[in-house]
């Protein structure tokens, strides 16, 4: 199945991220190949795929963070540009050198980053941002705390305090869950269903597929191109599953996955 | 003689304000190349810089001038150190060397070929007052007011645009693809670095030469990285001692006028760094020891009252020369009662944090403690309380 670029086919006004005929690549190979996908308002979707499916690349695509090579991306109907105040963007953990100076609360600042721009004191009210931010990921007592001695769950979390310090209506979060631990695994996601809750919506790069059924409620499978995109129920099938995947994983597995959502 | 003497004190005090405004904008630029693991970067540029030197000198002359001109030597070395730049970003995006291997190989040739035109120079009739093998290692025996003037308003400039882009830069150094999300240009970014350096590099010329200026560039931040783990305090110290150096070195300088002026500010840095990475208490060598040498202490104390409290004797002879120190245990190695309650303490410790790590709803609060030292510093009397509750019931 393989949807080619529809010029004619208007964006959604409506989808906080819609994407239309995206391509990219590093090289000659194409990383993503005219990916369409609208993201549904108030959702949480997860993109899954096998290893080098494009996934990241598909969020830094969108966000202008990688070169496109052709394709659209609207936020809220409009365009980038205009909209980029209104995104908040986790990279992957491992993409930044946490022996950086700096310490917790420096790095939530930096989500402040918009407001404050290049020159404005911090006041006592970026502090208070600040300070929520942690606070909601369970990270107030380590405000002062550099960041080089932080455990790997604990890094996540400041890197989700630094997107809610940004107060977005739109959360990209590039493998949230890889390399923690249980608990901020459950401290995560339960920030993640508050932002659903109060009417943001989230996407994120998601690795693991027994936790997809429990944890989001829309999914966009993709192997350097979109295989399927939708609600969990619909998306989330055994053909696709085999589509994207292919040979790596067993029926017997898949129908585990799908089971999982139903206990 | 006294107006003499005046007229030097007055210049040397020129030379080193200049010198010193240069330091500051060198530390300060610098701290960005350095957050950004550039710092080598800037070798590539200032040894690119004399290719353009000489042929700036050259092309004066060929107009019939003296080539002594220093706007247009400054502009020469500022075009082929951009030529420099350009070639390693070439190397860079186009093959598929990294970017210290495309610096070696940039500064190398460029450097290569400013010597030999240095060379051909120092042999044409006019080349020899020129005193362009002094724009290698600096110099200020022959300053002149303006020279002085220009450098300090120079690096003021550069220092001014350090100012305004530092939180944009600090952000970039740290994490480039958030930094990208949020709309920044990065690209613009790391050419005003690159801008920036190339300033630095031409203004410091004449007083610190371009062999040495990267030294300049370099050793402030990482000096002050020894002083600070926080980026917002690294740029101020860096600036600072950059400032320093070049205020310290001038001076020292006009008392040896024999004696290349960069060299000797460049020495000073060196000294601030030499010191710095002694006594610095965030990352110095005497700080990483003497908490090498504490925390050492803390686990054979540790160890040593645990072995108390499980009935053993003390052999190891370090762990007993603390234990008897604090009165626990006697010469010949056997508890006393104040040993008995330490040794009980540090058990009962040993069961809260087997009862905790044994629980992973309690990982984050565990966090505040270090795994050695006594429970009651890192947590309240009431949560004490409550975890031996916890602790009753669950045996």
């Amino acid at each position: 199945m393989l949807r080619l670029h529809q010029n004619d086919q208007p964006l959604d006004p409506q989808s906080p991220l819609a994407i239309r005929g995206l391509s990219v690549s590093y090289g000659e190979k194409p990383a993503l190949f005219s990916v369409d996908l609208t993201v549904a308002p108030r959702s949480m979707t997860a993109i899954i795929g096998p290893n080098g499916a494009g996934k990241s690349t598909l969020l830094k695509a969108a966000l202008g963070v990688v070169p496109r090579l052709s394709g659209q991306v609207s936020i809220f109907g409009r365009a980038l540009a205009s909209e980029r105040h209104r995104i908040a963007y986790v990279p992957q953990r491992a993409s930044v050198d946490w022996d950086f100076p700096a310490n917790v609360r420096d790095v939530v600042l930096m989500g402040l980053y918009g407001k404050i721009g290049l020159l404005r004191r911090i006041r006592r009210d970026d502090q208070a941002i600040a300070e929520d931010a942690l606070a909601r990921v369970g990270m107030q007592d380590f405000a002062h705390r550099q960041i080089g001695q932080l455990s790997g769950g604990q890094q996540q979390r400041v890197f989700l305090a630094r997107s809610l310090a940004q107060n977005a209506d739109l959360y990209l979060l590039d493998e949230p869950f890889a390399g923690v631990d249980a608990a901020t695994e459950a401290a995560i996601i339960s920030v993640l269903k508050k932002l659903k809750d109060e009417g943001k919506t989230v996407v994120a790069v998601h690795h693991d597929l027994s936790t997809v059924t429990a944890y989001f409620d829309h999914v966009a499978m993709i192997n350097t191109r979109l295989i399927a995109e939708g609600p969990v129920a619909q998306a989330f099938t055994t053909a696709h599953l085999q589509e994207a995947y292919g040979g790596r994983l067993a029926t017997a597995q898949i129908d585990r996955l799908r089971e999982a959502g139903h206990y | 003689m006294g107006i003499m003497a005046f007229t030097l004190t007055y210049n040397v005090a020129l030379v080193m304000f200049g010198a010193g405004v240069l330091g500051v904008a060198a530390g300060v630029t610098g701290t960005f190349m350095f957050l950004r693991k550039r710092a080598l970067l800037s070798d590539a540029i200032s040894h690119a810089t004399l290719p353009g030197l000489c042929g700036g000198f050259m092309l004066m002359v060929a107009l019939g001038g003296t080539g002594r001109a220093l706007e247009g030597l400054l502009l020469g070395s500022a075009i082929s150190a951009a030529l420099g730049l350009l070639a390693v970003n070439f190397l860079k995006s186009r093959t598929r060397l990294s970017e210290d291997a495309a610096i070696g190989a940039v500064l190398s040739s460029f450097f290569g070929l400013g010597i030999v035109m240095l060379t051909l120079i120092q042999n044409m009739s006019a080349g020899r007052q020129a005193g362009l093998d002094q724009l290698l290692l600096g110099s200020t025996a022959a300053m002149l007011r303006e020279d002085a003037e220009m450098i300090a308003i120079g690096a003021a400039l550069v220092f001014m645009v350090g100012l305004v882009l530092h939180r944009a830069m600090t952000l970039t150094a740290f994490d480039e693809n958030f930094a990208r999300a949020l709309g920044l240009n990065v690209p613009l970014i790391d050419a005003a670095a690159m801008a920036l350096v190339l300033a630095v590099t031409v203004a410091g010329l004449k007083i610190v030469g371009l062999i040495l200026i990267v030294a300049l560039l370099i050793i402030p931040p990482v000096t002050a990285r020894l002083w600070s783990n926080r980026a917002a305090y690294i740029w101020p110290i860096a600036g600072a001692i950059g400032g320093a150096s070049g205020l310290i070195g001038a001076g020292l300088s006009s008392l040896a006028p024999d004696l290349p002026t960069g060299a000797i500010i460049v020495l000073v840095a060196a000294g601030f760094f030499l010191i710095s990475l002694l006594v610095a208490p965030a990352r110095g060598v005497l700080a990483s020891a003497m908490r090498h040498r504490k925390f050492q202490r803390r686990v054979h104390r540790r160890q040593g009252l645990l072995a108390l409290a499980q009935g053993y004797r003390i052999l190891e002879p370090y762990t007993r020369k603390l234990l008897q120190r604090e009165g626990c245990v006697r010469a010949d190695g056997v508890m006393t009662e104040r040993g008995q309650s330490a040794a009980t303490a540090a058990q009962r410790d040993e069961a809260r944090l087997a009862y905790l790590r044994s629980k992973p709803d309690y990982a984050e609060f565990l966090s505040r403690h270090d795994g050695l030292s006594d429970l009651s510093r890192a947590f309240t009397r009431d949560e004490l309380a409550h975890i031996d509750i916890r602790l009753e019931d669950a045996s």
